[in-house]
C-alpha cells in the first residue's frame, strides 16, 4: 500500500512523501486525533538553529497522537482498537540495564525529531509501541504522550526525593505545569501543592492545587521541600534562581523546561543547600501505561480536558497551517481530528 | 451494504511496453493493483471488494492475491466486461447474486490504475453516495480548457472556475444506477465514457468529492514513470520506506 506522509520540508512548507507500507510485521494505525507540542511549533515556525533544521527536516511533525488499529497481522490488536502511539523507538541494541529508562538509551530515536512523526495517512508501528485504551475521549487521549512526560517526572521524583514532601512547588503556568500538577495531585494528595507563574489567567485554571502565586508576589519567606521547573526558554534562568532561593536544603529540583541556550545556575547556594537536580525529558512505554491508568479517573479526564482547545478537523494541507496558527493563540493544548 | 469495485478490465494497449496490462506493472515490489486493493482493504466500511479483471487475467489476479498474502474473505475476483460500464454492471450482477438486491447497497467504483487513492477520498465517497445517491471525485482544473469542435480551431474557452478534472472513485446507490441506466436509449448507452454520465444524461445530480492531485491515473508510459518517481521507487526496483 502506498502511504501519504505529510512532511515539513522547510518552515511553514509541507510536501507529501509517498512510502510503501509493509503490513506483515507491524501494526497499521490510522491517526485519529493529534495534539501540537511546542517542539512541533518550533520546527513549523523555523525557531531552531539553522543547522538543526537542516539536520532534522524533512520530516513529518507531531508525536502526540491517538489512533485506531486498522490492520494487525501480528495478532496483538483487533481492528478498531483505540491506541496511543509511543514515539520513542528503541534501537535493536543490547538489553537495557535495570536502572535505564528507555527514553534515555543512546541510539534510541524519537518520531518527529529527525524521524517522521505521526502526520501520516497511516502509521506502521511495532505492536510494543502501542498502548491500548478505552473510555477516554479521543481528544484527551491525544495528549497522552504529553501527560506521560509528567508521569515519568513524578515517578523519578518519587524515587529520588527524600521523604518529606509537605510542600511541592511547580514553577511555570503552562500546559506542562498543568499536567504535572494533575499527576502530583493524584500521587501526593496530602502534599501542599503550589504553582508559581506569571499569568494570572493561566494560574486561575489550577483550581485543584492548594495555592498559586504570581512570581513577583511570592513571599520572601516562602519555602518548599521540592520543586519542579516547567518554565523553559530564557526565563528558566530566573525560575531556577528562584527555586534555589526558596527550596529547603537537600530538596530535589526536577528540570523539565527546554531552553535553546545554556542557563547559568547559582552553584554556590545550590552546593550550600546540598540540592539534587534531575533532568527529565520525554517518556517511555511504562509512563504511557501509567498515564492511561490515571486517565481512567473521570476527575483526571475532566482536568485534562479543560486545557484542550479542539480546532476544526484537518482535511488538507491548508488545514495543517490553520491548526498551527490556532495553536499560537491558544494558552494550552491545541488538538484536532486528523482526516487526511 | 457498501461494496468496493476495482475496475481492471483494461488490456494495456496504451502502454505499448508490455503485453501485461498496466494494472499489473510494479511500483516498488508490488503491482499497481495490489497497492490499490490494499488501500481499499484498510477502509473498514467496505463489506466486500470486487475486482473486475479481463477474463484473460483472472488466474494471474488470483495468483497475485496469494503471492501478496491477501487472504481476506472480503475480496472477490470477477470477470470484467468489454468496457468500463460493462465491468461495473458485471460486478453489480455478482454483488446481487451473493448479497441480493437492496436500495441500501452502495458501490464505490475505482480505477485499478489509481494506486495513490487515500482513505479520506474513499470515506468521503461513501458519505456522499449515501447522502446524494451519486458522487464523482474531482480536482479543480489548473490548465485552461480549450474546446474545439473540429480539432483545428478553438470553439470555446470555458471559464476555468467551473472546470474540474474527473478522477475516481465514482460512487452510487446500486439500484439508482441500474434504474438510470435502463432509462437511457441504446444510442446514449453507446456514448457513455464513464458511469457518472449515466446520471448526468438523466439530469440526476452528482455530488462532487474533492480528489487529490496525487491521485493520478497510470495510463501511459509517462504516467508510469511519474508514478514510480513520486512513490520513490526505482523502475522495477525498491520503494522508499522506513
Amino acid at each position: 500500500m502506498i502511504n501519504y506522509v505529510y512532511q515539513l520540508v522547510n518552515p511553514q512548507f509541507f510536501s507529501i512523501k509517498f512510502e510503501n507500507v509493509d503490513l506483515k510485521s507491524k501494526v497499521l494505525v490510522r491517526p485519529r486525533f493529534m495534539s501540537i507540542c511546542q517542539a512541533d511549533q518550533r520546527y513549523y515556525l523555523g525557531n531552531r538553529e539553522i543547522n538543526k533544521l537542516n539536520e532534522k527536516l524533512p520530516m513529518a511533525l507531531i508525536h502526540e497522537c491517538c489512533g485506531e488499529v486498522v490492520f494487525d497481522k501480528t495478532g496483538t490488536y483487533k481492528p478498531g482498537q483505540n491506541v496511543v502511539m509511543v514515539p520513542n523507538t528503541l534501537s535493536n541494541g543490547e538489553p537495557l540495564k535495570d536502572y535505564m529508562l528507555e527514553n534515555y538509551v543512546e541510539g534510541s530515536y524519537f518520531l518527529s525529531s529527525g524521524y517522521d512523526g505521526f502526520m501520516r495517512e497511516f502509521v506502521d508501528i511495532s505492536p510494543d509501541r502501542l498502548v491500548p485504551f478505552e473510555n477516554i475521549p479521543l481528544q484527551t487521549a491525544a495528549i497522552t504522550e504529553f501527560f506521560s512526560v509528567a508521569c515519568q517526572a513524578v515517578s523519578r521524583f518519587d524515587k529520588f526525593a527524600h521523604s518529606t514532601r509537605e510542600t511541592i512547588t511547580i514553577w511555570g503556568d503552562g500546559s506542562l505545569a498543568y499536567v504535572l500538577a494533575c499527576v502530583l495531585r493524584e500521587k501526593f494528595p496530602k502534599s501542599q501543592l503550589v504553582v508559581i507563574g506569571k499569568n494570572e489567567r493561566k494560574l486561575s485554571r489550577f483550581s485543584f492545587v492548594n495555592q498559586t502565586y504570581l512570581n513577583y508576589e511570592l513571599p520572601d519567606n516562602f519555602k518548599t521541600d521540592h520543586a519542579f521547573e516547567c518554565v523553559g526558554g530564557e526565563s528558566c534562568y530566573d525560575a531556577i534562581d528562584h527555586i534555589i532561593t526558596h527550596i529547603r536544603p537537600q530538596g530535589v529540583v526536577m528540570l523539565l523546561g527546554v531552553s535553546e541556550n545554556k542557563i547559568a545556575i547559582d552553584t554556590r547556594l545550590m552546593l550550600e543547600k546540598g540540592l539534587t537536580m534531575i533532568g527529565c525529558s520525554r517518556s517511555g512505554k511504562a509512563d504511557f501505561e501509567e498515564a492511561v491508568n490515571l486517565m481512567k479517573t473521570q476527575k483526571v479526564i475532566r482536568r485534562l480536558s479543560s486545557i484542550i482547545y479542539e480546532d476544526s478537523p484537518v482535511h488538507n494541507i491548508d488545514d495543517i497551517h490553520r491548526v498551527f496558527a490556532t495553536d499560537l493563540n491558544t494558552p494550552f493544548k491545541t488538538v484536532f481530528e486528523w482526516k487526511l | 451494504m457498501i461494496f468496493g469495485a476495482i475496475l481492471a478490465g483494461g488490456s494495456g494497449t496504451r502502454m505499448h511496453i508490455s503485453s501485461l496490462p498496466k494494472q499489473f506493472l510494479p511500483i516498488g515490489e508490488k503491482p499497481i493493483i495490489i497497492h490499490t486493493l490494499e488501500k481499499m482493504l484498510v477502509c473498514h466500511r467496505f463489506d466486500a471488494i470486487f475486482i473486475g479483471v479481463h477474463s484473460s487475467w483472472l488466474s494471474l489476479m488470483n495468483d497475485l492475491l496469494e503471492k501478496h498474502e491477501i487472504n481476506t474473505d472480503k475480496v472477490r475476483v470477477v470477470s470484467g466486461g468489454d468496457n468500463r460500464n460493462d465491468t461495473i454492471f458485471n460486478i453489480i450482477t455478482e454483488i446481487e447474486k451473493e448479497f441480493g438486491a437492496s436500495d441500501e447497497h452502495i458501490i464505490v467504483t475505482h480505477d485499478a490504475v489509481r494506486p495513490f487513492i487515500t482513505l479520506r477520498i474513499l470515506e468521503q465517497n461513501i458519505d456522499a453516495a449515501l447522502k446524494n445517491g451519486a458522487c464523482d471525485t474531482v480536482i479543480p482544473a489548473t490548465d485552461t480548457i480549450v474546446v474545439s469542435d473540429n480539432g483545428k480551431v478553438i470553439t470555446d474557452i470555458p471559464n476555468r472556475t467551473f472546470m474540474y478534472q474527473g478522477q475516481t472513485p465514482q460512487s452510487f446507490k446500486i439500484n439508482l444506477l441500474k434504474e438510470l441506466f435502463e432509462r437511457l436509449s441504446e444510442d446514449e448507452k453507446q456514448t457513455l465514457t464513464d458511469a457518472c454520465k449515466i446520471c448526468v444524461l438523466n439530469n440526476y445530480p452528482v455530488a462532487l468529492v474533492n480528489g487529490d492531485l496525487s491521485n493520478i491515473k497510470i495510463t501511459t508510459v509517462n504516467d508510469y514513470t511519474i508514478a514510480q518517481v513520486i512513490a520513490g521507487a526505482e523502475p522495477f526496483g525498491g520503494i522508499s520506506g522506513d
